[in-house]
């Protein structure tokens, strides 16, 4: 399927593409103030990935993330998640303790949830784009 | 200063290897790297045995919450039981799954592949050593889930829809038991085990207490195979690569069990579950049923897993058998069965492996004759077929002995009967495999078969010996599940 041919189809998506990424992004960081967090931002990330694997053929799509690539940063969302949780161990507190992420407990709480949420994106996000790709890449 | 984070480290060092092993080169090092954390993992839980054993329960907060709000691990005499019997299937399997690996999955899926024992790992012993319960379910999904795709890995095209069917069970069960889970928390606003234990007995007689003890029991009676719910089973260990049969048969249904005695002793208490609501009533009959249908089943297997699979369902029966009595006894009998069984199925199962690098095949007729071919795994075979049936001097002869002495205790004559009966029946179907194995000629494409690699068969003669080590010297495992039936009791 060629989007060359088809302008409104390859405008919009030049159009959306960029916005929805940063929109993940804002509901990536924003979580702790407003509704959502690493899986909702995650799964728009992916959209926006998948939006333009549609529209130009997982090819050129892999040309931005490669299927080893997402499969790589799904290990690494989940490895930053759970090394979060033993840096807590290293600094002297229990598993997933974030008081003791720096001098200030408070400060140390927000750290945390902000480090363990992106470890959730990242990974909620590269899963969703290697499943994509599971399937569409699919052949009898 | 590390010691006091055993009860978290036993979970987080498998789960945080899951994801670097998927990461590996398509080489050894993911074989070498799962064995190694596996072995860790079993240092671990052999370092929490013996701490409970000196000081008693271990807890553990996590990010240092105060217990009703946050989640604990909770590790006593029966968590550090269950958890030293998975460790050790599972470090004997990978160390043995080298070849096995090697010849029935795709090179491309290996690193993946152990990427998701090792998962199933961590699912495993997460529900093991978690106090709350909706921690338990997470566990119980990322168990499930890493199983399902093992199972799928399977060379037959059947694995598909064993591992299908499974997952459509699976996830009614593990649907159930957070169905149990949500109305408990309606009822008492804790998740906590410890806490629920409590607040439980001070709304004892709401209807819907009543319901969630319901849908824990058909829940984790989904996932541990009992009869009627039985029915995913022997496909699932038929059609699994033989690593993902050996670890599944020997720890998936063992972990349900634990799951089982935590439901019914821990969160509701002996009194709740047979006092007021007569489990034994309902549990007694399906456990026998469960025994006497399962063992005639498996004696008209076709192939040598699918009997095993069906002998492991009757091996599940003695165990809720144990459960149904009622007594601290049977109670007992069913924890030191766990512990034996694991290791007899795992070695039995190995076996299996091993045969099948050279037959290629798991079918009763295409054995035939490879007692003159492989004579050290049709030995171990043997051995670990007796321990099954429960001759003296295996390990299956202690778990016979303390439940028909539980049994006794009750003056149940009868069922005493059934069980020797029904050991009758495994001597039938153990015969069948063994009669084939030295007692027909091989077949002439088999004859050049030779002994398994010999990794594989060492490990196979290490589960066999400790099933032979425990028939003889038995006090561990009879002080361990003493000690563990007083905490539940408790």
């Amino acid at each position: 399927m060629s989007v060359r041919k088809n302008p409104i189809l390859r405008e919009t998506s030049h159009l959306l593409i960029p916005a929805i990424l940063l929109f993940a992004l804002y509901v990536q960081f924003h979580g702790d103030y407003g509704p959502g967090g690493g899986f909702q931002a995650g799964v728009i990330f992916a959209s926006g990935i998948i939006l333009y694997a549609l529209l130009h053929g997982t090819k050129r799509a892999e040309k931005v993330i490669s299927l080893n690539l997402a499969k790589t940063f799904a290990a690494i969302g989940l490895l930053l998640y759970a090394g979060i949780g033993v840096f807590g161990i290293l600094l002297g507190g229990n598993y997933l303790d974030y008081n003791v992420l720096t001098q200030n407990p408070v400060h140390g709480q927000h750290w945390g949830i902000l480090i363990i949420e992106l470890g959730v994106g990242i990974t909620v996000a590269a899963v969703i784009i290697s499943i994509f790709y599971a399937f569409a890449k699919f052949k009898k | 200063m590390i010691g006091s984070h055993y009860p978290i480290l036993q979970v987080v060092i498998p789960l945080m290897a899951a994801p670097l092993c998927s990461l590996l080169p398509r080489t050894k090092l993911p074989w070498l790297f799962a064995t190694t954390v596996s072995w860790i993992a079993f240092v671990i839980s052999i370092m929490l045995m013996l701490k409970v054993n000196t000081n008693g329960a271990l807890i553990y907060e996590l990010g240092s919450w105060p217990a009703p709000w946050g989640i604990q691990y909770h590790i006593d005499a029966i968590s550090a039981f269950v958890l030293v019997v998975v460790t050790t299937v599972a470090s004997i399997t990978l160390l043995a799954s080298r070849q096995l690996v090697e010849n029935e999955i795709t090179a491309t899926k290996h690193s993946l592949f152990y990427t998701a024992f090792l998962l199933c790992l961590t699912g495993l012993l997460g529900i093991i050593a978690t106090g709350d319960a909706f921690n338990v379910f997470v566990f119980l999904e990322i168990s499930s889930l890493s199983s399902y795709a093992m199972i799928a890995m399977g060379d037959n095209r059947k694995a598909l829809t064993a591992s299908y069917e499974y997952l459509i069970m699976g996830t009614i069960g593990a649907t159930f038991i957070l169905i149990g889970i949500g109305l408990l928390y309606m009822q008492t606003g804790t998740l906590n085990m410890l806490d629920l234990q409590v607040r439980i007995h001070e709304i004892d007689g709401f209807r819907s207490v009543h319901a969630a003890f319901a849908f824990f029991t058909v829940g984790i009676c989904l996932k541990l195979a009992l009869f009627p719910l039985h029915q995913w089973l022997p496909n699932a260990y038929a059609y699994a690569p033989s690593v993902v049969s050996i670890f599944l048969a020997a720890t998936a249904t063992k972990v349900a069990l634990y799951l089982l005695y935590r439901v019914f002793y821990t969160i509701f208490g002996f009194d709740f579950s047979f006092d007021v609501l007569n489990l034994g009533y309902i549990l007694l009959p399906l456990s026998v049923i469960a025994i006497v249908i399962s063992s005639f089943t498996a004696i008209f297997q076709p192939g040598v897993k699918r009997l095993l699979a069906y002998s492991s369902l009757a091996q599940i029966g003695y165990m809720t058998l144990g459960i149904a009595l009622g007594t601290q006894a049977g109670l007992i009998a069913s924890i030191i069965h766990l512990f034996n069984h694991a290791f007899i199925k795992g070695a039995l199962f190995m076996c299996m492996a091993c045969l099948l690098t050279y037959t290629h095949s798991t079918r009763l007729v295409d054995l035939a004759g490879a007692g003159k071919t492989m004579p050290w795994t049709c030995a171990a075979f043997v051995v670990g077929g007796l321990a099954l049936i429960g001759m003296p001097l295996t390990s299956g002869f202690i778990s016979k002995w303390y439940l028909i002495l539980a049994i006794l205790e009750k003056d149940w004559w009868w069922l005493a009967a059934i069980v020797l009966f029904t050991s009758l029946l495994s001597v039938i179907y153990v015969w069948r495999v063994v009669e084939q194995l030295y007692f027909r000629r091989p077949r002439p494409e088999c004859s050049y078969a030779k002994e398994a690699p010999p990794l594989l068969l060492a490990c196979t003669w290490l589960m066999i010996l400790i099933t032979v080590y425990f028939g003889i010297d038995s006090s561990y495992p009879i002080q361990m599940a003493t000690s563990a039936a007083e905490v539940l009791l408790r």
